[in-house]
């Protein structure tokens, strides 16, 4: 690694063990990629993972105790991801006590450790922070030290900004140094797709099965997607936004992927087209036969397969303002064909604090609120990875919800039906 | 018997049984529940991981392609070293992702009573001869073991 001078006596402990540790990690942690220089993290804001002050992440707190007790804050503010509790979604009395007083136990104390550490401000939670309405939004070319797999495929796919997928802990210890070890995602050649992905499909694939495709057959390359523009009209607008959002979550978590390019649609395709393709990129083809042949791939692991849903989860990763809107006229539309005015199963769509702030401006809260919906600042993901959560019968449109959980995977079309037609299959 | 080279990410020697997966792991969803619930054995609580789901991990030679999934990966990794569930070494037969090098190094830099070797690139091969139970050997110049 070839650091600067500044960077070497940082190294060398001239300002601090616990610098001078950071350093170190992130020094081993890059040459193990091939790197060879420490570059500046030039966004405004950072985004860390961690924002739940589970009980069994102990050790995490006391790594960063001792961030806050050397001094090394985050140079720059940061969002983080949901919190993991929030009273409107249900649960029974025992839920309730298991994540007040064993999982979250920490939350509080923990929250405190973030708000030291440079939290942007205090509803900064969300999985999605880059949306307009929550302003941690990277420009095109900046140097991010972030994590969350769902913002850092976004981060890097659709507004151009560069970003490795960092873990945990790194994410943060990039922002208190201000450099991030130059690699992979960072650099022009890490930035070219090894796949060349066809879409065969007879109508607009589902952007959560889609994602879970390619990210299955990729795993961590990168794909250059052909054939998706005339699905989502040519142009990257907010509809076109919120599809590879969802998209991008399912590749990130069921594979690895931290970076596509979309024909004429994301920035950097736009830019420079077919040269984006690396020699020799494999190909896969996804028509209709492939997508059915994933979808029926998911095992189901409720105990009763037949059990009428208890809970539905929609915003994994969270709602966008958009998503909120069209769901609800959906939502009323197909309540009304019912003769219908409240769902049949639990709903919680979840989204941004900034978000819902937004969406309640809006006349369409009042019409959500009508048919039962709930909405709701919490990370599904952190509700549903209990024993207790585990058993209840939860199903959901999000492939990251499904990978990571018990909830079962429905399409769209499907999840409408269900919570407005009654439920059960 | 039969002994593989790769690259030591993590140095350390062990000797261990192993559990392989031949898909890639997914740490979160494999760690979570175990650390979140004290199970020392560190069940795989990954559904989608045929391979691992149910087994034990913790003091086993974790012997996988690589991992995937979730950016809580690496912290994840470096809570089960810290709370002394973490494999006796994870032994990867592809270059080691981002992810996993997180945990690894932090374990490593920030953790002074915990070795978990941990050796990448050990080839395709390794994974298609190594089997659940066979006993590894792990040695300083990052040879592996398989008998």
């Amino acid at each position: 690694m070839n650091l600067t001078k500044e960077q070497q006596a940082i190294l060398d402990g001239e300002k601090g063990d616990v610098l001078a540790r950071i350093m170190k990690t992130l020094i081993r942690y890059g040459e193990l990629f091939g790197a060879d220089a420490m570059v500046p993290v030039t966004s405004k804001y950072n985004h860390l993972v961690t924002s739940f002050g589970l009980k069994a992440l102990k050790p995490v707190y006391e790594l960063m105790d001792k961030l806050i007790e050397a001094g090394n804050l985050s140079t720059q503010k940061f969002s983080a991801d949901p919190r993991p509790l929030d009273s409107n979604v249900p649960s029974n009395f025992l839920q309730n006590f298991i994540f007040k007083n064993f999982m979250y136990s920490r939350q509080e104390e923990y929250e405190v450790q973030l708000n030291q550490l440079g939290l942007m401000e205090k509803d900064a939670f969300t999985c999605t922070c880059y949306m307009d309405e929550v302003g941690n939004t990277p420009a095109m070319g900046e140097v991010l030290s972030w994590s969350e797999s769902s913002a850092v495929v976004y981060a890097n796919s659709v507004l151009g900004a560069r970003c490795n997928r960092n873990s945990g802990i790194i994410d943060l210890m990039g922002s208190v140094l201000g450099y991030v070890p130059y690699f992979g995602l960072l650099t022009d050649e890490g930035r070219k797709a090894k796949w060349i992905v066809k879409i065969e499909t007879t109508k607009k694939p589902e952007a959560q099965l889609l994602g879970s495709a390619i990210g299955m057959k990729v795993m961590e390359d990168v794909p250059y997607i052909v054939g998706l523009d005339k699905w989502l009209g040519g142009e990257l607008n907010d509809a076109a936004k919120t599809y590879l959002k969802d998209f991008g979550a399912a590749t990130a978590s069921n594979g690895a992927v931290g970076l596509y390019h979309v024909e004429n649609i994301t920035p950097e395709a736009v830019q420079m087209g077919e040269s984006l393709i690396e020699e020799g990129a494999q190909v896969y083809v996804v028509d209709d036969a492939e997508l059915e042949r994933v979808y029926k791939s998911y095992p189901v692991i409720w105990k009763n397969k037949e059990a009428r849903p208890k809970l539905c989860f929609m915003g994994c990763p969270h709602m966008s303002l958009e998503q909120l809107t069209d769901w609800t006229g959906k939502i009323q539309e197909a309540l009304k064909a019912e003769g219908k005015t409240k769902v049949c199963i639990p709903t919680v769509f979840t989204a941004a604090p900034a978000v819902l702030k937004k969406f309640e401006e809006t006349p369409y809260a009042a019409i959500l609120k009508e048919t039962g919906v709930i909405t709701s600042y919490i990370c599904p993901l952190m509700y549903m990875n209990n024993p207790l959560s585990e058993k209840m019968p939860v199903i959901t449109s999000s492939n990251k919800l499904r990978t990571y959980t018990s909830a079962r995977y429905y399409t769209d079309a499907e999840i409408l039906e269900q919570i407005t037609k009654g439920g059960g299959k | 018997m039969k002994e593989f080279k790769g690259r030591i990410v993590a140095p350390g020697t062990v000797s261990a049984p192993a559990v392989v997966s031949h898909g890639g792991l997914n740490t979160l969803a494999s760690f979570q529940k175990a650390l979140q619930f004290g199970d020392k054995k560190a069940t795989c609580g990954d559904q989608n991981n045929p391979d691992l789901y149910g087994k034990q991990m913790a003091g086993k030679a974790l012997c996988l392609p690589r991992t995937i999934g979730s950016t809580t990966g690496g912290l994840v990794l470096y809570c089960a070293c810290s709370m002394k569930r973490q494999p006796a070494c994870m032994l990867f037969s592809e270059p080691i992702d981002s992810l996993a090098a997180a945990g690894a190094v932090l374990a490593d830099v920030w953790l002074d009573e915990v070795s978990m070797p941990v050796i990448d690139s050990l080839g395709e091969e390794f994974l298609n001869y190594v089997k659940d139970d066979m006993t590894i050997t792990v040695k300083e110049d990052g040879t592996v073991v398989v008998e």
